[in-house]
Protein backbone atom coordinates (compact mmCIF):
# COMPACT_ATOMS: atom_id res chain seq x y z
CA UNK A 1 0.00 0.00 0.00
CA UNK A 2 1.20 3.65 -1.11
CA UNK A 3 1.46 5.99 1.54
CA UNK A 4 -0.45 8.47 -0.48
CA UNK A 5 -3.11 5.31 0.14
CA UNK A 6 -2.58 4.96 3.50
CA UNK A 7 -2.90 8.92 4.07
CA UNK A 8 -6.24 8.83 2.16
CA UNK A 9 -7.40 6.21 4.01
CA UNK A 10 -6.97 7.37 7.70
CA UNK A 11 -8.33 10.72 6.66
CA UNK A 12 -11.58 8.52 5.03
CA UNK A 13 -11.72 7.10 8.63
CA UNK A 14 -11.56 10.42 10.64
CA UNK A 15 -14.46 11.49 8.76
CA UNK A 16 -16.23 8.13 9.83
CA UNK A 17 -15.24 9.32 13.07
CA UNK A 18 -16.49 12.56 12.88
CA UNK A 19 -19.88 11.45 11.49
CA UNK A 20 -20.65 8.62 14.01
CA UNK A 21 -18.43 9.57 17.62
CA UNK A 22 -15.48 8.57 18.74
CA UNK A 23 -17.24 5.37 21.24
CA UNK A 24 -16.68 2.09 20.32
CA UNK A 25 -20.83 1.87 19.80
CA UNK A 26 -19.86 3.58 16.36
CA UNK A 27 -17.94 0.42 14.93
CA UNK A 28 -20.62 -1.19 13.39
CA UNK A 29 -21.54 1.57 11.45
CA UNK A 30 -17.40 2.74 10.51
CA UNK A 31 -16.65 -0.72 9.25
CA UNK A 32 -20.01 -0.73 7.37
CA UNK A 33 -18.64 2.30 5.55
CA UNK A 34 -15.16 0.87 5.03
CA UNK A 35 -16.62 -2.45 3.55
CA UNK A 36 -19.19 -0.66 1.18
CA UNK A 37 -16.36 1.94 -0.41
CA UNK A 38 -13.59 -0.61 -0.54
CA UNK A 39 -15.52 -4.21 -0.51
CA UNK A 40 -13.22 -5.21 2.40
CA UNK A 41 -11.22 -3.97 5.53
CA UNK A 42 -7.94 -4.28 4.70
CA UNK A 43 -5.59 -4.95 7.83
CA UNK A 44 -4.38 -0.90 7.96
CA UNK A 45 -7.57 0.05 8.08
CA UNK A 46 -8.67 -2.41 10.50
CA UNK A 47 -5.63 -0.50 12.70
CA UNK A 48 -6.90 2.52 11.73
CA UNK A 49 -10.24 1.90 13.14
CA UNK A 50 -8.90 0.61 16.12
CA UNK A 51 -6.12 3.64 16.84
CA UNK A 52 -9.20 6.58 16.71
CA UNK A 53 -11.69 4.30 18.95
CA UNK A 54 -8.94 3.36 21.35
CA UNK A 55 -9.49 -0.12 20.98
CA UNK A 56 -7.17 -2.68 19.92
CA UNK A 57 -7.22 -3.78 16.30
CA UNK A 58 -8.09 -7.57 17.31
CA UNK A 59 -11.30 -6.53 18.69
CA UNK A 60 -11.50 -4.73 15.04
CA UNK A 61 -10.66 -8.16 13.42
CA UNK A 62 -13.07 -10.05 15.90
CA UNK A 63 -16.14 -7.73 14.98
CA UNK A 64 -15.44 -8.45 11.02
CA UNK A 65 -14.93 -12.17 11.48
CA UNK A 66 -17.86 -12.34 13.01
CA UNK A 67 -20.47 -11.19 10.61
CA UNK A 68 -21.26 -12.93 7.03
CA UNK A 69 -21.13 -9.23 5.21
CA UNK A 70 -17.53 -8.15 6.86
CA UNK A 71 -14.34 -9.33 5.01
CA UNK A 72 -10.88 -8.92 5.68
CA UNK A 73 -9.73 -10.30 2.42
CA UNK A 74 -10.73 -7.93 -0.68
CA UNK A 75 -13.75 -9.42 -3.06
CA UNK A 76 -14.93 -8.60 -6.41
CA UNK A 77 -15.98 -5.17 -7.88
CA UNK A 78 -19.14 -6.40 -7.61
CA UNK A 79 -20.63 -8.69 -4.67
CA UNK A 80 -23.77 -10.96 -5.83
CA UNK A 81 -25.95 -12.91 -3.18
CA UNK A 82 -27.92 -15.42 -4.07
CA UNK A 83 -30.79 -16.43 -1.23
CA UNK A 84 -30.16 -19.57 -0.07
CA UNK A 85 -33.21 -20.18 2.34
CA UNK A 86 -36.44 -22.87 1.29
CA UNK A 87 -38.59 -20.59 0.14
CA UNK A 88 -36.11 -19.35 -2.46
CA UNK A 89 -34.76 -22.49 -3.24
CA UNK A 90 -38.13 -23.73 -3.98
CA UNK A 91 -38.83 -21.60 -6.42
CA UNK A 92 -35.73 -22.53 -8.53
CA UNK A 93 -32.44 -20.90 -6.48
CA UNK A 94 -30.05 -23.91 -8.18
CA UNK A 95 -31.47 -23.53 -11.52
CA UNK A 96 -30.46 -19.57 -11.53
CA UNK A 97 -27.29 -20.43 -9.33
CA UNK A 98 -26.32 -22.85 -12.24
CA UNK A 99 -26.86 -20.68 -14.73
CA UNK A 100 -24.39 -17.68 -13.61
CA UNK A 101 -22.12 -20.51 -12.96
CA UNK A 102 -21.95 -21.57 -16.43
CA UNK A 103 -22.39 -17.98 -17.69
CA UNK A 104 -19.30 -16.47 -15.08
CA UNK A 105 -17.22 -19.38 -15.15
CA UNK A 106 -16.90 -19.64 -11.69
CA UNK A 107 -18.22 -21.89 -8.85
CA UNK A 108 -20.47 -20.12 -5.87
CA UNK A 109 -18.06 -18.41 -3.51
CA UNK A 110 -15.22 -17.86 -6.27
CA UNK A 111 -14.88 -14.66 -7.70
CA UNK A 112 -14.19 -13.88 -11.53
CA UNK A 113 -10.62 -13.65 -13.51
CA UNK A 114 -11.33 -9.80 -14.22
CA UNK A 115 -12.01 -9.14 -10.49
CA UNK A 116 -15.71 -8.15 -11.59
CA UNK A 117 -17.97 -10.29 -9.40
CA UNK A 118 -17.89 -12.49 -6.39
CA UNK A 119 -20.83 -14.82 -6.05
CA UNK A 120 -22.18 -15.90 -2.75
CA UNK A 121 -24.96 -17.28 -1.39
CA UNK A 122 -26.82 -15.67 1.53
CA UNK A 123 -29.10 -16.78 4.25
CA UNK A 124 -32.87 -15.59 4.09
CA UNK A 125 -32.94 -12.02 2.19
CA UNK A 126 -36.43 -11.38 3.47
CA UNK A 127 -37.92 -11.51 -0.58
CA UNK A 128 -39.48 -14.76 0.07
CA UNK A 129 -42.81 -13.93 -1.18
CA UNK A 130 -41.13 -12.73 -4.25
CA UNK A 131 -38.02 -15.83 -4.72
CA UNK A 132 -35.99 -16.89 -6.15
CA UNK A 133 -33.76 -13.41 -4.86
CA UNK A 134 -30.63 -12.55 -5.14
CA UNK A 135 -28.70 -9.03 -4.22
CA UNK A 136 -26.10 -7.25 -6.63
CA UNK A 137 -24.50 -4.62 -3.69
CA UNK A 138 -27.09 -3.24 -2.01
CA UNK A 139 -29.72 -3.69 -4.46
CA UNK A 140 -32.25 -6.62 -4.94
CA UNK A 141 -33.82 -8.51 -7.52
CA UNK A 142 -36.65 -10.98 -7.48
CA UNK A 143 -38.84 -12.93 -9.33
CA UNK A 144 -35.63 -14.47 -11.32
CA UNK A 145 -35.27 -16.88 -13.83
CA UNK A 146 -31.95 -18.09 -14.44
CA UNK A 147 -32.26 -15.94 -17.98
CA UNK A 148 -33.24 -13.05 -16.12
CA UNK A 149 -30.57 -13.59 -13.69
CA UNK A 150 -27.59 -13.50 -16.08
CA UNK A 151 -28.95 -10.69 -18.32
CA UNK A 152 -29.05 -8.41 -14.78
CA UNK A 153 -25.34 -9.34 -14.33
CA UNK A 154 -24.61 -8.24 -17.93
CA UNK A 155 -25.84 -4.70 -17.39
CA UNK A 156 -23.57 -4.35 -13.81
CA UNK A 157 -20.51 -2.21 -15.38
CA UNK B 1 -42.85 -8.99 -14.41
CA UNK B 2 -40.09 -6.29 -12.94
CA UNK B 3 -37.13 -7.62 -11.10
CA UNK B 4 -35.70 -4.83 -9.69
CA UNK B 5 -37.12 -3.68 -6.23
CA UNK B 6 -37.66 -0.11 -6.18
CA UNK B 7 -38.32 1.11 -2.82
CA UNK B 8 -41.05 4.14 -2.37
CA UNK B 9 -41.40 4.84 1.02
CA UNK B 10 -44.69 5.34 2.89
CA UNK B 11 -46.68 4.33 -1.00
CA UNK B 12 -49.28 1.33 0.31
CA UNK B 13 -50.17 -1.53 -1.65
CA UNK B 14 -53.68 -2.53 -1.24
CA UNK B 15 -53.60 -3.90 2.23
CA UNK B 16 -56.67 -4.59 4.21
CA UNK B 17 -56.73 -5.69 8.08
CA UNK B 18 -58.57 -5.14 11.39
CA UNK B 19 -55.86 -3.20 13.41
CA UNK B 20 -52.23 -2.94 11.58
CA UNK B 21 -53.19 -1.88 8.27
CA UNK B 22 -56.41 0.00 9.16
CA UNK B 23 -56.62 4.25 8.98
CA UNK B 24 -53.74 5.75 10.50
CA UNK B 25 -52.29 9.74 10.03
CA UNK B 26 -48.42 10.51 10.55
CA UNK B 27 -47.80 11.86 13.86
CA UNK B 28 -51.67 11.33 15.18
CA UNK B 29 -50.66 8.96 17.74
CA UNK B 30 -47.44 10.96 19.12
CA UNK B 31 -50.00 13.85 19.46
CA UNK B 32 -52.44 11.75 21.23
CA UNK B 33 -49.43 10.33 23.91
CA UNK B 34 -48.15 13.63 24.57
CA UNK B 35 -51.79 14.76 26.08
CA UNK B 36 -51.80 11.44 27.79
CA UNK B 37 -49.67 11.06 31.18
CA UNK B 38 -47.22 8.13 30.99
CA UNK B 39 -49.49 5.86 33.50
CA UNK B 40 -52.36 6.26 31.52
CA UNK B 41 -50.33 5.03 28.20
CA UNK B 42 -49.76 2.32 30.49
CA UNK B 43 -52.87 1.56 31.29
CA UNK B 44 -53.76 1.49 27.70
CA UNK B 45 -51.31 -1.07 26.91
CA UNK B 46 -52.16 -3.03 29.79
CA UNK B 47 -55.58 -3.12 28.51
CA UNK B 48 -54.56 -4.02 24.88
CA UNK B 49 -53.14 -7.23 26.51
CA UNK B 50 -50.41 -6.58 23.41
CA UNK B 51 -47.75 -9.40 23.39
CA UNK B 52 -44.31 -8.81 21.77
CA UNK B 53 -44.86 -9.54 18.13
CA UNK B 54 -41.23 -10.99 17.21
CA UNK B 55 -41.90 -14.66 18.93
CA UNK B 56 -41.57 -14.93 22.34
CA UNK B 57 -44.59 -12.75 23.19
CA UNK B 58 -43.19 -11.11 26.34
CA UNK B 59 -46.00 -8.22 27.61
CA UNK B 60 -45.14 -4.85 26.16
CA UNK B 61 -47.20 -3.24 28.90
CA UNK B 62 -44.77 -5.30 31.36
CA UNK B 63 -41.84 -4.35 29.87
CA UNK B 64 -42.29 -0.76 29.25
CA UNK B 65 -43.27 -0.31 33.01
CA UNK B 66 -40.43 -2.26 34.11
CA UNK B 67 -38.09 0.18 32.04
CA UNK B 68 -39.95 3.39 33.01
CA UNK B 69 -39.63 2.25 36.86
CA UNK B 70 -35.80 1.72 36.13
CA UNK B 71 -33.85 4.82 37.56
CA UNK B 72 -31.76 5.92 35.06
CA UNK B 73 -30.06 9.45 33.46
CA UNK B 74 -29.71 7.74 29.82
CA UNK B 75 -32.16 5.47 29.02
CA UNK B 76 -32.72 3.67 25.17
CA UNK B 77 -35.75 2.26 23.02
CA UNK B 78 -34.48 -0.18 20.46
CA UNK B 79 -36.51 -1.30 17.22
CA UNK B 80 -35.45 -4.87 16.32
CA UNK B 81 -35.93 -4.80 12.56
CA UNK B 82 -33.12 -7.55 12.49
CA UNK B 83 -35.91 -10.16 11.21
CA UNK B 84 -33.59 -12.59 9.93
CA UNK B 85 -36.46 -16.05 10.55
CA UNK B 86 -36.05 -17.73 6.86
CA UNK B 87 -40.17 -16.99 5.76
CA UNK B 88 -40.06 -13.33 7.40
CA UNK B 89 -40.47 -10.71 5.72
CA UNK B 90 -43.47 -8.48 7.26
CA UNK B 91 -41.08 -5.91 8.89
CA UNK B 92 -40.09 -5.26 5.24
CA UNK B 93 -43.46 -4.42 4.39
CA UNK B 94 -44.11 -2.22 7.47
CA UNK B 95 -41.06 -0.22 7.18
CA UNK B 96 -41.46 0.24 3.40
CA UNK B 97 -44.74 0.95 3.25
CA UNK B 98 -46.09 2.37 7.10
CA UNK B 99 -42.89 3.71 8.39
CA UNK B 100 -44.94 6.29 10.21
CA UNK B 101 -46.52 3.48 12.56
CA UNK B 102 -43.19 1.99 13.63
CA UNK B 103 -41.86 5.59 13.63
CA UNK B 104 -44.15 7.07 15.90
CA UNK B 105 -44.74 3.80 18.46
CA UNK B 106 -40.68 4.48 18.95
CA UNK B 107 -41.83 8.41 19.45
CA UNK B 108 -44.48 6.75 21.97
CA UNK B 109 -42.12 4.59 23.91
CA UNK B 110 -39.53 7.26 24.59
CA UNK B 111 -42.34 9.44 25.78
CA UNK B 112 -43.42 6.43 28.24
CA UNK B 113 -40.43 5.02 29.30
CA UNK B 114 -38.58 8.19 29.90
CA UNK B 115 -35.77 7.79 26.64
CA UNK B 116 -34.02 10.13 24.88
CA UNK B 117 -32.86 8.01 22.00
CA UNK B 118 -34.41 5.36 19.91
CA UNK B 119 -32.43 3.05 17.49
CA UNK B 120 -33.56 1.33 14.84
CA UNK B 121 -31.14 -1.95 14.33
CA UNK B 122 -31.92 -2.77 10.34
CA UNK B 123 -30.70 -5.91 9.46
CA UNK B 124 -28.14 -5.16 7.00
CA UNK B 125 -30.10 -7.09 4.01
CA UNK B 126 -32.12 -4.26 4.07
CA UNK B 127 -29.58 -1.48 3.15
CA UNK B 128 -31.82 -0.59 0.41
CA UNK B 129 -34.04 0.81 3.01
CA UNK B 130 -31.27 2.77 4.97
CA UNK B 131 -31.13 5.97 2.77
CA UNK B 132 -35.31 6.65 2.58
CA UNK B 133 -35.77 5.92 5.97
CA UNK B 134 -33.11 8.56 6.84
CA UNK B 135 -34.52 10.71 4.51
CA UNK B 136 -38.20 10.06 6.06
CA UNK B 137 -37.03 10.75 10.10
CA UNK B 138 -35.34 14.03 8.42
CA UNK B 139 -38.77 14.88 7.51
CA UNK B 140 -40.22 14.03 10.88
CA UNK B 141 -37.15 16.17 12.36
CA UNK B 142 -38.80 19.04 10.25
CA UNK B 143 -42.45 18.70 11.47
CA UNK B 144 -41.01 18.57 14.95
CA UNK B 145 -42.31 15.01 15.86
CA UNK B 146 -38.49 14.21 16.26
CA UNK B 147 -35.98 16.63 18.09
CA UNK B 148 -36.23 19.02 21.15
CA UNK B 149 -39.70 19.80 22.99
CA UNK B 150 -41.29 18.03 20.55
CA UNK B 151 -44.78 19.07 19.36
CA UNK B 152 -44.08 21.80 22.35
CA UNK B 153 -44.12 19.18 25.12
CA UNK B 154 -41.50 21.22 27.27
CA UNK B 155 -38.85 18.98 28.21
CA UNK B 156 -39.12 15.90 25.98
CA UNK B 157 -36.48 15.77 23.45
CA UNK B 158 -36.32 12.69 21.60
CA UNK B 159 -34.43 11.07 18.60
CA UNK B 160 -34.31 8.11 16.59
CA UNK B 161 -31.07 6.80 14.32
CA UNK B 162 -30.95 4.11 12.20
CA UNK B 163 -27.58 1.10 12.88
CA UNK B 164 -26.94 -1.63 10.07
CA UNK B 165 -26.27 -4.88 10.74
CA UNK B 166 -24.28 -6.73 8.72
CA UNK B 167 -25.91 -10.89 7.95
CA UNK B 168 -25.87 -12.28 11.84
CA UNK B 169 -28.92 -14.07 12.16
CA UNK B 170 -28.19 -14.29 16.08
CA UNK B 171 -28.28 -10.45 16.26
CA UNK B 172 -32.19 -10.55 16.54
CA UNK B 173 -32.07 -12.24 19.85
CA UNK B 174 -32.12 -8.76 22.07
CA UNK B 175 -28.76 -9.38 23.90
CA UNK B 176 -27.24 -10.41 20.84
CA UNK B 177 -28.12 -7.17 19.10
CA UNK B 178 -27.15 -4.98 22.15
CA UNK B 179 -23.35 -6.45 22.25
CA UNK B 180 -23.20 -6.14 18.23
CA UNK B 181 -24.69 -1.72 18.70
CA UNK B 182 -21.64 -1.67 21.70
CA UNK B 183 -19.27 -2.73 18.66
CA UNK B 184 -18.35 -6.04 20.18
CA UNK B 185 -19.12 -9.63 18.44
CA UNK B 186 -23.00 -10.28 18.17
CA UNK B 187 -23.19 -12.84 20.99
CA UNK B 188 -26.00 -13.16 23.46
CA UNK B 189 -25.39 -12.36 27.22
CA UNK B 190 -26.33 -13.98 30.37
CA UNK B 191 -29.51 -12.86 31.20
CA UNK B 192 -30.70 -11.42 33.83
CA UNK B 193 -29.94 -9.08 33.88
CA UNK B 194 -32.12 -8.30 31.54
CA UNK B 195 -32.03 -5.18 29.39
CA UNK B 196 -35.08 -3.21 30.76
CA UNK B 197 -32.03 -2.60 33.79
CA UNK B 198 -29.03 -3.40 31.79
CA UNK B 199 -29.04 -2.86 28.32
CA UNK B 200 -27.82 -0.66 25.98
CA UNK B 201 -24.47 0.92 27.19
CA UNK B 202 -25.31 -0.52 30.74
CA UNK B 203 -28.56 1.91 30.31
CA UNK B 204 -32.28 0.18 30.84
CA UNK B 205 -33.22 -0.39 27.61
CA UNK B 206 -36.33 -1.46 26.25
CA UNK B 207 -36.34 -3.76 22.79
CA UNK B 208 -39.19 -4.30 20.64
CA UNK B 209 -40.19 -5.77 17.66
CA UNK B 210 -41.14 -3.37 14.55
CA UNK B 211 -44.83 -4.93 14.34
CA UNK B 212 -45.23 -4.33 18.32
CA UNK B 213 -44.44 -0.83 17.76
CA UNK B 214 -46.73 -0.13 15.10
CA UNK B 215 -49.20 -1.73 17.17
CA UNK B 216 -48.54 0.72 20.11
CA UNK B 217 -49.28 3.60 17.48
CA UNK B 218 -52.87 2.06 16.79
CA UNK B 219 -53.54 1.23 20.64
CA UNK B 220 -52.81 4.58 21.47
CA UNK B 221 -54.87 6.46 19.09
CA UNK B 222 -57.99 3.83 19.42
CA UNK B 223 -57.37 2.76 23.01
CA UNK B 224 -56.86 -0.67 24.47
CA UNK B 225 -60.09 -1.91 24.36
CA UNK B 226 -60.71 -1.48 21.24
CA UNK B 227 -57.36 -3.94 20.24
CA UNK B 228 -58.49 -6.58 23.13
CA UNK B 229 -61.76 -7.02 20.90
CA UNK B 230 -59.40 -8.52 18.01
CA UNK B 231 -58.35 -12.17 18.64
CA UNK B 232 -58.58 -14.75 21.79
CA UNK B 233 -58.19 -13.94 24.94
CA UNK B 234 -54.88 -15.09 25.55
CA UNK B 235 -53.66 -13.27 22.24
CA UNK B 236 -55.15 -10.15 21.99
CA UNK B 237 -55.35 -8.51 18.61
CA UNK B 238 -54.34 -9.52 14.95
CA UNK B 239 -51.08 -10.61 13.84
CA UNK B 240 -49.31 -10.05 10.63
CA UNK B 241 -48.03 -13.52 8.95
CA UNK B 242 -44.84 -13.23 5.71
CA UNK B 243 -46.55 -16.23 3.73
CA UNK B 244 -44.48 -18.06 1.12
CA UNK B 245 -44.28 -21.43 -0.52
CA UNK B 246 -46.44 -23.58 -2.62
CA UNK B 247 -49.03 -21.09 -2.79
CA UNK B 248 -51.01 -18.55 -5.13
CA UNK B 249 -51.05 -15.64 -3.26
CA UNK B 250 -47.66 -15.02 -1.17
CA UNK B 251 -47.30 -12.15 0.82
CA UNK B 252 -47.90 -10.52 4.06
CA UNK B 253 -51.71 -11.07 5.54
CA UNK B 254 -53.12 -9.41 8.36
CA UNK B 255 -55.60 -11.79 10.30
CA UNK B 256 -56.45 -11.65 14.21
CA UNK B 257 -55.50 -14.51 16.25
CA UNK B 258 -56.91 -17.62 16.31
CA UNK B 259 -57.25 -17.95 12.64
CA UNK B 260 -56.89 -21.68 12.25
CA UNK B 261 -54.62 -22.80 10.21
CA UNK B 262 -56.31 -24.02 7.24
CA UNK B 263 -58.55 -20.93 7.06
CA UNK B 264 -55.36 -18.99 6.34
CA UNK B 265 -54.18 -21.76 3.66
CA UNK B 266 -57.77 -21.02 2.34
CA UNK B 267 -57.23 -17.09 1.70
CA UNK B 268 -53.69 -17.61 0.55
CA UNK B 269 -54.90 -20.32 -2.04
CA UNK B 270 -52.75 -22.98 -1.32
CA UNK B 271 -53.93 -26.00 -2.74
CA UNK B 272 -52.64 -29.99 -1.92
CA UNK B 273 -50.35 -28.79 1.21
CA UNK B 274 -49.20 -31.56 2.90
CA UNK B 275 -46.95 -29.58 5.77
CA UNK B 276 -46.95 -25.98 6.85
CA UNK B 277 -43.75 -25.03 8.56
CA UNK B 278 -44.91 -21.97 11.43
CA UNK B 279 -42.50 -19.82 13.07
CA UNK B 280 -39.75 -20.30 10.29
CA UNK B 281 -36.99 -22.43 10.57
CA UNK B 282 -37.03 -22.65 14.40
CA UNK B 283 -40.71 -23.15 14.42
CA UNK B 284 -42.45 -26.80 13.94
CA UNK B 285 -43.89 -28.22 11.21
CA UNK B 286 -47.37 -28.81 11.31
CA UNK B 287 -48.40 -31.92 8.63
CA UNK B 288 -52.13 -31.74 6.84
CA UNK B 289 -53.74 -33.46 10.03
CA UNK B 290 -53.08 -30.64 12.28
CA UNK B 291 -54.42 -27.87 9.95
CA UNK B 292 -57.49 -27.55 12.27
CA UNK B 293 -54.71 -25.79 15.05
CA UNK B 294 -55.39 -21.96 15.89
CA UNK B 295 -52.58 -19.44 15.49
CA UNK B 296 -52.44 -18.31 18.76
CA UNK B 297 -49.90 -17.94 21.60
CA UNK B 298 -51.94 -20.99 23.22
CA UNK B 299 -52.04 -23.35 20.78
CA UNK B 300 -49.24 -22.65 17.50
CA UNK B 301 -47.19 -19.16 18.61
CA UNK B 302 -45.67 -17.57 15.52
CA UNK B 303 -43.53 -14.65 14.84
CA UNK B 304 -45.63 -14.61 11.77
CA UNK B 305 -43.43 -16.59 9.53
CA UNK B 306 -45.77 -19.54 7.22
CA UNK B 307 -43.99 -21.89 4.81
CA UNK B 308 -46.04 -24.13 2.76
CA UNK B 309 -44.89 -27.23 1.29
CA UNK B 310 -47.28 -28.87 -1.10
CA UNK B 311 -47.44 -32.88 -2.11
CA UNK B 312 -44.36 -33.02 -3.94
CA UNK B 313 -42.03 -31.46 -1.65
CA UNK B 314 -39.35 -33.52 -0.20
CA UNK B 315 -39.25 -32.94 3.80
CA UNK B 316 -35.81 -34.45 4.42
CA UNK B 317 -34.59 -31.89 1.67
CA UNK B 318 -36.62 -28.72 4.01
CA UNK B 319 -35.25 -30.17 6.89
CA UNK B 320 -31.66 -30.05 5.67
CA UNK B 321 -32.01 -26.79 4.90
CA UNK B 322 -33.32 -25.91 7.40
CA UNK B 323 -30.20 -27.01 9.51
CA UNK B 324 -27.43 -26.01 7.11
CA UNK B 325 -29.03 -22.05 7.48
CA UNK B 326 -28.66 -23.44 11.66
CA UNK B 327 -25.26 -24.03 11.26
CA UNK B 328 -24.36 -21.05 9.08
CA UNK B 329 -26.17 -18.78 11.82
CA UNK B 330 -24.70 -20.57 14.91
CA UNK B 331 -22.54 -17.84 16.78
CA UNK B 332 -20.71 -20.65 18.45
CA UNK B 333 -20.43 -18.61 21.40
CA UNK B 334 -21.90 -22.37 23.44
CA UNK B 335 -21.26 -25.51 23.20
CA UNK B 336 -24.71 -27.00 22.52
CA UNK B 337 -25.64 -24.89 19.68
CA UNK B 338 -22.08 -25.00 18.05
CA UNK B 339 -21.55 -28.71 17.97
CA UNK B 340 -24.98 -30.14 18.28
CA UNK B 341 -26.41 -28.38 15.13
CA UNK B 342 -23.60 -29.82 13.35
CA UNK B 343 -24.47 -33.26 14.57
CA UNK B 344 -28.08 -32.79 13.50
CA UNK B 345 -26.97 -31.53 9.69
CA UNK B 346 -24.80 -35.00 9.96
CA UNK B 347 -27.19 -37.11 11.32
CA UNK B 348 -29.84 -35.53 8.06
CA UNK B 349 -26.87 -36.28 5.87
CA UNK B 350 -27.12 -40.07 6.85
CA UNK B 351 -30.69 -40.63 6.33
CA UNK B 352 -30.18 -39.09 2.83
CA UNK B 353 -27.57 -41.46 2.11
CA UNK B 354 -29.25 -44.48 3.78
CA UNK B 355 -26.81 -44.64 6.26
CA UNK B 356 -28.29 -44.19 9.49
CA UNK B 357 -29.38 -46.43 12.08
CA UNK B 358 -32.28 -45.55 14.36
CA UNK B 359 -30.52 -45.75 17.36
CA UNK B 360 -28.35 -43.00 16.30
CA UNK B 361 -31.37 -40.89 15.54
CA UNK B 362 -32.76 -41.52 18.37
CA UNK B 363 -29.65 -40.14 20.14
CA UNK B 364 -29.79 -37.20 17.76
CA UNK B 365 -33.06 -36.73 18.89
CA UNK B 366 -32.50 -36.85 22.43
CA UNK B 367 -29.11 -34.68 21.58
CA UNK B 368 -31.76 -31.84 20.30
CA UNK B 369 -33.57 -32.10 23.72
CA UNK B 370 -30.61 -31.78 25.49
CA UNK B 371 -29.44 -28.48 23.35
CA UNK B 372 -33.44 -27.09 24.24
CA UNK B 373 -32.41 -27.11 27.50
CA UNK B 374 -28.61 -26.48 27.84
CA UNK B 375 -28.31 -23.99 24.82
CA UNK B 376 -27.50 -19.82 26.25
CA UNK B 377 -30.04 -18.06 24.03
CA UNK B 378 -33.00 -18.90 22.13
CA UNK B 379 -31.16 -19.89 18.54
CA UNK B 380 -29.73 -23.29 19.99
CA UNK B 381 -32.85 -23.67 22.19
CA UNK B 382 -35.04 -23.65 18.89
CA UNK B 383 -32.96 -24.89 16.59
CA UNK B 384 -33.90 -28.65 17.03
CA UNK B 385 -37.37 -28.20 16.83
CA UNK B 386 -37.51 -28.81 13.07
CA UNK B 387 -35.74 -31.65 13.44
CA UNK B 388 -37.68 -33.26 15.98
CA UNK B 389 -40.81 -32.26 14.15
CA UNK B 390 -40.13 -33.33 11.18
CA UNK B 391 -39.09 -36.55 11.21
CA UNK B 392 -41.66 -37.13 13.79
CA UNK B 393 -44.32 -36.07 11.41
CA UNK B 394 -43.19 -37.53 8.17
CA UNK B 395 -41.28 -40.59 9.67
CA UNK B 396 -43.18 -42.46 7.09
CA UNK B 397 -41.90 -40.44 4.20
CA UNK B 398 -38.62 -39.91 5.28
CA UNK B 399 -37.78 -43.22 6.09
CA UNK B 400 -38.92 -45.08 3.60
CA UNK B 401 -36.87 -43.14 0.88
CA UNK B 402 -36.16 -44.93 -1.88
CA UNK B 403 -38.54 -47.48 -2.27
CA UNK B 404 -39.89 -45.67 -6.04
CA UNK B 405 -43.00 -43.89 -4.39
CA UNK B 406 -44.15 -40.82 -4.94
CA UNK B 407 -41.55 -39.08 -2.15
CA UNK B 408 -39.00 -41.90 -2.20
CA UNK B 409 -36.36 -40.48 -3.95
Amino acid sequence: MLVVEKNALSEEIESYIEKYGNDRSALLMILHEIQKKHRHISEFAQQEVARLLNIHPVEVYSVISFFAFLNSNPKGRNLVRICQTISCDMKGKKQVVQAIERELGIKIGETTKDNKFTVEYANCLGLCDMGPAMAINDQVYVNLTPEKAVELLSKVK
Amino acid sequence: MQNHLEVKLGEKKDRKGPVIFSEYKRGEAIKKALSMSREDILFELKDSKLKGRGGAGFPTSTKWMLTAAAKAEKKFIICNADEGEPGTFKDRVLLMEYPELVFDGMVVGGYTIGAQLGIVYLRGEYEYLLKPLEDYLEEMRKDNLLGKNILGKEGFDFDIEIVLGSGAYVCGEETALIESLEGHRGEPRNRPPYPINTGFLGRPTSVNNVETLAAVSHIVVKGGKWFAKFGTDKSSGSKLFSVSGDCEKPGVYELPWGTKVSELLKIVGAKNAKAVQIGGASGHCIPKSQFDRALAYEDVPTGGSVMIFNENRDMLHVLKNFMEFFVDESCGQCTPCRIGNVKLLEGVEMIEKGQYTFAHINKLKELGRTMQLASKCGLGQSSPNPFISILENFKDEIFNRGNGGRNGR
